[in-house]
């Protein structure tokens, strides 16, 4: 039996034919949709090198089964620039060193965002590395991945301040 | 993955009947269910997926002052929601305690309720676990079981209910609302989850087919929401289950405590209401001496299921913190890490 779905990915209406049921969001993405910037790393929802958006809030792809995500919105790490204009948490990660091999970083770029979008956090950097607790990063790169978080947060902001003027 | 049939019901009468084959599971956002369909600890036949039924994700405040919260409401979106944080604080700083922002995101009201032990044996399909293969035996008797449970527990299974969420509901007396095979009815939170006994594979009252549709909350349990506390010792500070939890919550008038509500977390096969030392509450002053009574009190009937006698000593201390954090009062905001002992708070001795 096969099952169709739609989805939006990265702003693009894609259809697909699954055939079994048993793939995830995750699986979905990086093996029929080639879209490799979403990370496999556990598989089990512990690490977060998976992350994207569904309906911007962050989750574990991995997790959750493509099926049950019929008619999501989904953005990925290949979503977030504009052309080569890099999304401001990206910039953040770059400007901090907030990576050594790079493997979690997508996944951590989209838990950033999702976490920004949240707006629970402000600018306690202890708020930040809790609310980040759910993405792994074996470099240990965390101290550069909060002050990333903390500066991209406030650029945001303050854009955000500048467009409501 | 065994391979499964998919089934996405329209209604929940469809999802009931849906359900009710042997061999179904529900599926929700499949944050436990799918963890443990990788591992090969549950095999479903048939997944009925309940995301997309409509109605269930919504909170609700009823006229009498309680308020009814759908099955599928996300976990963050509960926490985050202002009257209920407010009403209930204990239950939102517990919800916050629990996983990661991701998998709060995702994790429903009905899901977590029925998640299931975390235990290590459980897990492991190799080794002898009666909850997992009813009649194998229980590798954890012998094994590590330092953070297998001290009440409750029996000679077929040790394992402990590892929910932050149910601790303070069961404390608060929430209500579950459950469809079924006959129409509608409603239960204790204390009374949906069950003791292992011989027969620890039954880990719920419900019956195949019944759905979990929504969780209810009196108003009268917003009488404690001044004097209110989740705490959580676990091996690290954030994204990890309890070793030993509680929930208080204190109602008190001209310095005296009128009236308790207690439970604790991870040390038992179902959230654990401690109403025996409720009692030793009602009418005390809120004092350390009361505090350890009741502490002692809640954990009378314990003992060890291996080698985690430490676990009544530390359940006892985090009852006594939990209780003098209530009394001292609820802070306007969550903590910063929520449910965490280990945050400084004038006051509190860190060792008690």
């Amino acid at each position: 039996m096969s099952f169709s779905i739609s989805l939006t990915i990265n702003g693009v209406r894609r259809d697909v034919e699954l055939e079994d049921p048993r793939v995830t969001l995750l699986d979905l993405l990086r093996e029929r949709l080639h879209l490799t910037g979403t990370k496999k790393g556990c598989d089990r929802g512990q690490c977060g090198a998976c992350t994207v958006l569904i309906d911007g809030r962050r989750i574990n792809s991995c997790m959750a089964l493509a099926l049950s995500h019929d008619g999501a919105d989904v953005l990925t790490i290949e979503g977030v620039a504009h052309g080569d204009q890099l999304h401001p948490v990206q910039a953040a990660f770059i400007a901090h060193d907030g990576f050594q091999c790079g493997f979690c970083t997508p996944g951590q770029i989209m838990s950033a965002i999702g976490l920004i979008h949240e707006g629970q956090a402000g600018d306690d950097p202890e708020r930040i590395r809790e609310a980040m607790s759910g993405n792994l990063c074996r470099c240990g790169a965390y101290a550069g991945i909060t002050e990333a978080v903390l500066e991209a947060q406030q650029n945001l902001t303050a854009a955000d301040r500048r467009r409501s003027a | 993955m065994k391979t499964f049939d998919y089934v996405r019901p329209e209604t929940i009468s469809e999802a009931v009947t849906a359900a009710a084959q042997p061999g179904a599971a529900y599926l929700a956002s499949g944050t436990n269910l799918l963890d443990l369909m990788k591992g090969g600890i549950t095999r479903p036949d048939r997944l009925v997926d309940v995301t997309h039924l409509p109605g269930l994700d919504r909170i609700e405040r009823l006229a009498d002052g309680g308020i009814r919260i759908g099955a599928l409401v996300r976990n963050a979106d509960l926490a985050h929601d202002t009257d209920f944080a407010r009403f209930y604080p204990a239950v939102a700083e517990a919800l916050l305690s629990g996983a990661s922002a991701q998998l709060r995101n995702a994790a429903t009201v009905g899901g977590n309720l029925l998640q299931r032990t975390r235990c290590g044996y459980f897990y492991d399909t190799a080794s002898a676990c009666n909850k997992r293969q009813p009649g194998t035996g229980c590798d954890a008797r012998d094994g590590e079981n330092r953070l297998h449970a001290v009440l409750g527990w029996s000679e077929a299974c040790i394992a402990t209910h590892p929910s932050d969420f149910c601790v303070p509901l069961v404390a608060l007396d929430a209500v579950v609302e459950i469809e079924g095979r006959s129409g509608r009815r409603e239960i204790a939170l204390e009374a949906l989850h069950r003791l292992p006994g011989d027969t620890p594979e039954q880990e719920s009252v419900l019956e195949p087919g019944d759905l979990i549709v929504a969780l209810r909350l009196q108003a009268e349990a917003r009488a404690f929401s001044a004097h209110a506390r989740y705490l959580k010792v676990r091996e690290r500070t954030c994204y990890a289950f309890a070793i030993v939890s509680a929930a208080a919550g204190l109602r008190i008038e001209q310095g005296t405590i009128r009236d308790a509500r207690l439970a604790l977390g991870g040390v038992a096969a179902k959230p654990w209401r401690a109403r025996a030392a409720e009692a030793t509450l009602a009418g005390a002053l809120p004092t350390p001496a009361a505090f350890r009574r009741a502490a002692e009190a809640a954990l009378a009937d314990a003992k060890p299921s291996g080698d985690n006698l430490f676990k009544i000593e530390l359940a006892q201390r985090i009852l006594v913190r939990t209780l003098t954090l209530a009394a001292a009062g609820t802070p306007k905001r969550i903590p910063a890490l929520p449910a965490s002992p280990f945050a400084s708070v004038s006051g509190a001795l860190q060792n008690a």
